[in-house]
């Protein structure tokens, strides 16, 4: 049985989806998904448990060994992310119920369920899978999922961003399609261990040179890099709340986890690192992300928009920690990531704890907030404390972390900006701060706080929040490990 | 009682903190709360007075929390001047609840139960500031300490309070996020350590251009330290009600930000490599300008509490320049400095407040005539202010004389003429007051509309107290300055 | 250069086929035709596949004593999977088109996008 991990990782809420659909009644669809999300989590833990003790495994699906059959590989890099997927899947799922009654029409909550669960089963397949033409698979499962779990919000303005999506998505995937067909061309192979052996004898061709190109840039339109972003503001602020605190804390970090697969594993550090001045670029648009997305966070009048923003400002963190090209700076990115999952989690929580209660995430209904719904409005100020990054709290550590790694390399103004641009997030938090705390809330309506069952998951995270920030042995641990294996790979 | 030093370093730090379910449990019925406040303040002053016997029994005080990132602890160890602001903080509290329960009673004040709690919380982040063991432990709580008085800054609620409170946090992030946090990493690669060494932690032979860049990026870092371009935030924050603006806006956070820079420079630097870096002569020029010229706005303001809150600024700029001065002398009159200045202005807070609350009265220009309605609040007031200018017999005039001395150890005579010329502008905004109070009639038209007299009692009686520490500190100045000859400067 | 343009002719057809498509995807306004844009591209991705599991002289991947060169089957099987995908896509894609025109009446970029301004 435990030897199956792998695949029971995976296979586990790819089957507990139609299962879902057969339940029929929303309760027990919510309940089965919970379940079935908490035992995937229990499964990466298992997982996570298993590599850290006995190094990388290695899964051959139905006994067909690599390169022929399909190979589910785990090591220290995406144990550590299944555990991040399907942990934060498990605990927002755990607060959705409520907050899905109000927003998604009765009739469409179960194919919300499924809907979810098949998106979990197509970012845990992404993350556990060796074989590059099963990455794109899986990634389709989870984006055809994604347009719909977006479509579900109750704006019909979620229609056209789940709509802009789609075709963004689209032509993103087939991207990277069309870079895995390449690559195949070249080596005859779709595994990826196999392929990181091929490709260096190939690695001056041009088809090589295309295939890496097509598949940057697919991953990149997934990740929502600046200037590829454009997507992610409308599909983030008009998805139904759950679902954006899910997306916001998964689908944007297997993105990365993509970049970091194929750029580090597939094709090694060293094709990465060469002629075209890939690293620079990514530091450079990783830094116009932090400040452009940043500013315009703090321009939104509605603040779900505006967090949805700020993701994209992270995500300028995180690719600069990748251009950076070191371990140093391959561990900053892969502690935000984790960071960065559980700030997010816990602010897109609390922005769908005030989504239930007062309907709307706009800065005008947030007045007197601390009155109405006082543990909400903490944890919103604890989220955001994490976000600006201050000290205690998980966002200080990237920052520490991102830092050191730009000073090692002796980018000074690098490290600077970095710093000026966390000052923007004081800003964009700040001002919801001032509203939430010294306006007076509007007499007309009565509102209350939002239900135990939403505030505990969401005091979870908060609590993570806090507790990451002070214990850090286990992300800073795990991230070193992950990092150090990703650029020995190719030597 | 036996009690091991890690757990009385601890609960130094926690019993603040303790306080607050207890004053948050009691938020209804006032006695108890503020009960909750003088039994944590009382319990808090005398864990220091028991760490402080230890100390002078020669025991290694030290404790360690966690140990956040590899080699990066949260860790305690009690050295002098640190023990000294400990004492100052913990007592100090103490008597700024007696006040400030008649002030808030006296006021009407809305939301005092949140009052008192975020209170609680500043003053553990500075014992936690006060007994660090290293710049990140000291971070750490120096950021706390930012965050948790931004509620009392902002606690009337109004635009103005919410502006204040704006530009309050926008400085003090700001400065410590863009140049203390990037200052602390740099000498964290370079090193390899943040522990507070005597001495200093850098190599021999470190570049003198990033040593003076660290110690420029630490000097405004240090926001809290109010040294001029950054200290418009000390105004802005007089917002705040009295109580908060007494302790934590004279005593304790700006305190907390020259004890950083202290600290900085003597174990983090060593003073040998700060005098001779070629950067702390133009620190020295900074500190004299921000001493001078925040004198001479404080003379220009006709309310009293930015009078007072530039005048702050004024005297904070001796405690910068003592240290950068980087003399044992220098040092010295820094850290006798912190304890005086403690006493005098926070005096000097308490009467503005006081007479707020008495008379309704907030600018210098109308206070003419009334020290006869409230004559003990003008003649603390007046004491307060002789220590502040260095006048005997007041505490004041020690920690400005060896302040001179640093001077002329480092040879920065004209130093001496600064803080002479300082001391003439203190007398003419300080006993400005008291003279209008003591010396003019009262405008006949409101003579009779405020029978009123002096504050509450306990405002009262808290500034009659500290009012007279400044005295007991003039002639007791002498085994307090032989504690800190303790503080190890190589 | 004529020899390059008739040996990588399955090449240029893709190529073609693959800028017509994206074309058509950025620059018309309805939402269905943008659709069928998609699918073209994709199409063209699917022929790049194919033709490159060609083998030449190769016969059909079928097992027979009389044959020993085949063509590549595995490109042709992956490309199943990515025609099944394409499907969905499209499926979900006119869902949406058929949800957004119920919503906005009209199934025009240009219509929607002024309905969302006010």
């Amino acid at each position: 049985m435990l030897s199956h991990l792998p695949i029971l990782q995976v296979i586990l809420p790819l089957l507990a989806a139609p299962s879902c659909l057969i339940l029929g009644r929303p309760a027990l669809a919510w309940g089965f998904s919970f379940a079935t999300s908490a035992a995937a989590m229990l499964i990466s833990m298992l997982l996570l448990q298993q590599v850290w003790l006995e190094g990388p495994i290695s899964y051959f699906l139905g006994g067909w060994e690599a390169p022929w059959g399909i190979e589910y590989r785990i090591d220290l890099l995406n144990a550590f992310l299944l555990l991040i997927v399907s942990s934060l899947s498990t605990v927002v799922l755990a607060g959705t119920r409520q907050s899905v009654a109000a927003e998604v029409e009765a009739n469409r909550q179960t194919l919300f369920y499924v809907s979810w669960l098949l998106c979990l089963a197509g970012l845990l397949g992404i993350l556990a899978t060796g074989d590059a033409f099963n990455v794109f698979v899986f990634l389709e499962v989870s984006s055809l999922s994604t347009y719909t779990l977006i479509s579900l919000g109750r704006d019909r303005k979620a229609l056209w961003a789940s709509y802009q999506y789609l075709i963004v998505g689209t032509i993103g995937a087939t991207f990277i399609l069309i870079g895995i067909g390449l690559m195949y061309m070249m080596t005859g192979t779709l595994n990826m261990q196999d392929l990181a052996q091929r490709l260096p004898v190939v690695a001056d061709t041009r088809t090589v040179f295309a295939a890496y190109a097509f598949v940057i840039v697919g991953v990149c339109l997934k990740l929502a890099l600046f200037p590829l972003h454009l997507w992610l503001p409308n599909a983030y602020a008009y998805a139904p709340s759950a679902v954006t605190a899910f997306l916001a804390a998964t689908a944007t970090k297997v993105a990365v986890y993509l970049l970091i697969r194929f750029s580090f594993t597939v094709f090694g550090a060293d094709f990465s690192a060469m002629d075209i001045p890939l690293h620079q670029l990514f530091i450079a648009l990783g830094l116009i992300a932090v400040f452009s997305a940043s500013l315009v966070a703090i321009l939104q009048i509605d603040i779900k928009r505006a967090i949805a923003y700020s993701s994209v400002a992270q995500i300028g963190y995180m690719i600069i920690g990748l251009g950076l090209g070191t371990a140093a700076g391959l561990q900053a990115t892969l502690l935000h990531l984790f960071n960065h999952a559980l700030m997010k989690g816990a602010l897109f929580m609390s922005l769908a704890a005030v989504a239930l209660r007062m309907g709307s995430t706009r800065l005008d209904d947030l007045a007197g907030l601390s009155q109405r719904m006082p543990l909400t409005a903490m944890a919103f100020v604890l989220g955001g404390l994490s976000l600006i990054g201050v000290p205690l709290t998980v966002g200080f550590i990237s920052k520490w972390y991102l830092v050191i790694a730009t000073l090692e390399m002796g980018m000074w103004p690098v490290a600077a900006l970095i710093l000026v641009g966390s000052l923007l997030a004081v800003m964009y938090i700040w001002r919801v701060v001032e509203v939430m705390y010294f306006r007076d809330p509007p007499a007309s309506t009565q509102v209350s706080e939002a239900p135990v069952s939403v505030l505990l998951p969401l005091w979870l995270l908060v609590i993570a929040n806090i507790y990451f920030g002070i214990d850090t042995a286990l992300p800073v641990s795990v991230t070193a490990d992950a990092a150090q294996a990703l650029l020995g790979w190719g030597k | 009682m036996t009690m091991t030093t890690e757990l009385l370093i601890s609960l130094t730090i926690l019993t603040p903190v303790l306080a607050v379910p207890g004053i948050l449990l009691f938020g209804n019925k006032q006695n108890l709360r503020e009960a909750v406040s003088l039994i944590a303040a009382a319990v808090l002053t005398w864990l220091s007075l028991n760490l402080f016997q230890q100390l002078q029994a020669g025991t290694v005080l030290a404790a360690q929390w966690w140990e956040l990132l590899p080699g990066l602890t949260i860790a305690f160890h009690i050295e002098p001047l640190g023990m000294m602001f400990a004492l100052i903080a913990s007592s100090l509290w103490f008597v700024t609840v007696v006040y400030a329960i008649g002030y808030m009673r006296g006021h009407n004040e809305q939301n005092q139960t949140r009052f008192y709690a975020y209170f609680a919380v500043a003053i553990a982040a500075v014992m936690g500031v006060a007994l660090a063991e290293n710049l990140f432990t000291l971070f750490v709580f120096y950021e706390v300490l930012s965050l948790c008085t931004y509620p009392l800054v902002t606690h009337a609620g109004t635009d103005k309070a919410k502006h204040g409170g704006r530009v309050y946090l926008g400085i003090l992030l700001s400065t410590s996020i863009a140049f203390f946090l990037p200052a602390m990493i740099i000498t964290w690669m370079q090193s390899g350590t943040l522990s507070f060494t005597p001495g200093g932690v850098f190599a021999d032979g470190t570049s003198v251009v990033l040593l003076s860049v660290l110690l420029l990026l630490f000097a405004f870092g240090v926001g809290k330290a109010a040294l001029m371009p950054f200290h418009r935030w000390l105004p802005s924050a007089m917002v705040a009600p009295t109580p908060v603006s007494a302790l934590l806006h004279a005593v304790a956070v700006v305190k907390a930000g020259v004890f950083t820079v202290l600290k900085v420079v003597v174990f983090i630097f060593g003073i040998d490599a700060v005098q001779s870096l070629p950067v702390t002569q133009w620190l020295i020029y900074l500190a004299c300008a921000s001493i001078l010229l925040a004198s001479l706005v404080a003379m220009r303001q006709d309310n009293i509490k930015a009078r007072l809150a530039y005048s702050t600024i004024s005297q904070l700029g001796y405690i910068t320049l003592g240290a950068f001065l980087a003399s044992a002398n220098g040092v010295l009159g820094s850290a006798l400095h912190i304890a005086m200045h403690a006493a005098g202005k926070i005096t000097l807070f308490f009467c503005a407040g006081a007479i707020y609350v008495a008379a309704h009265k907030t600018l210098v220009s109308e206070l003419d005539g009334l020290g006869r309605k409230m004559p003990y609040t003008f003649a603390a007031f007046t004491i307060a202010a002789l220590s502040i200018i260095g006048l005997p017999p007041t505490g004041g005039t020690w920690s400005k004389w060896t302040l001179m001395l640093g001077a002329v150890d480092s040879d920065q005579l004209f130093v001496l003429a600064v803080l002479a010329l300082s001391s003439l502008l203190n007398i003419v905004y300080l006993l400005e007051l008291p003279a209008r109070a003591f010396l003019r009639s009262a405008p006949a038209s409101e003579s009779d509309h405020h029978h009123g007299g002096e504050a509450p009692w306990p405002s009262l009686l808290a500034l009659c107290v500290t009012a007279l520490s400044c005295i007991v500190l003039f002639f007791t100045a002498g085994p307090i300055m032989q504690f800190l000859q303790g503080i190890s400067l190589t | 250069m004529t020899d390059m343009l008739l040996t990588h002719y399955n090449y240029w057809v893709v190529m073609v086929l693959m800028m017509i498509g994206f074309y058509i995807v950025i620059a018309q306004g309805n939402l269905v035709k943008k659709l069928v844009g998609l699918n073209i591209f994709q199409t063209s991705v699917f022929i790049l596949y194919i033709s490159a599991g060609k083998v030449s002289g190769g016969s059909a991947p079928i097992l027979d004593d009389a044959i020993s060169v085949y063509s590549n089957p595995l490109p042709h099987v992956l490309i199943l999977t990515a025609i099944v995908v394409g499907i969905a896509t499209t499926a979900l894609g006119l869902a949406l088109i058929i949800r957004l025109r119920e919503a906005y009446g009209s199934a025009e970029e240009k219509d929607i996008q002024e309905q969302n301004q006010c």
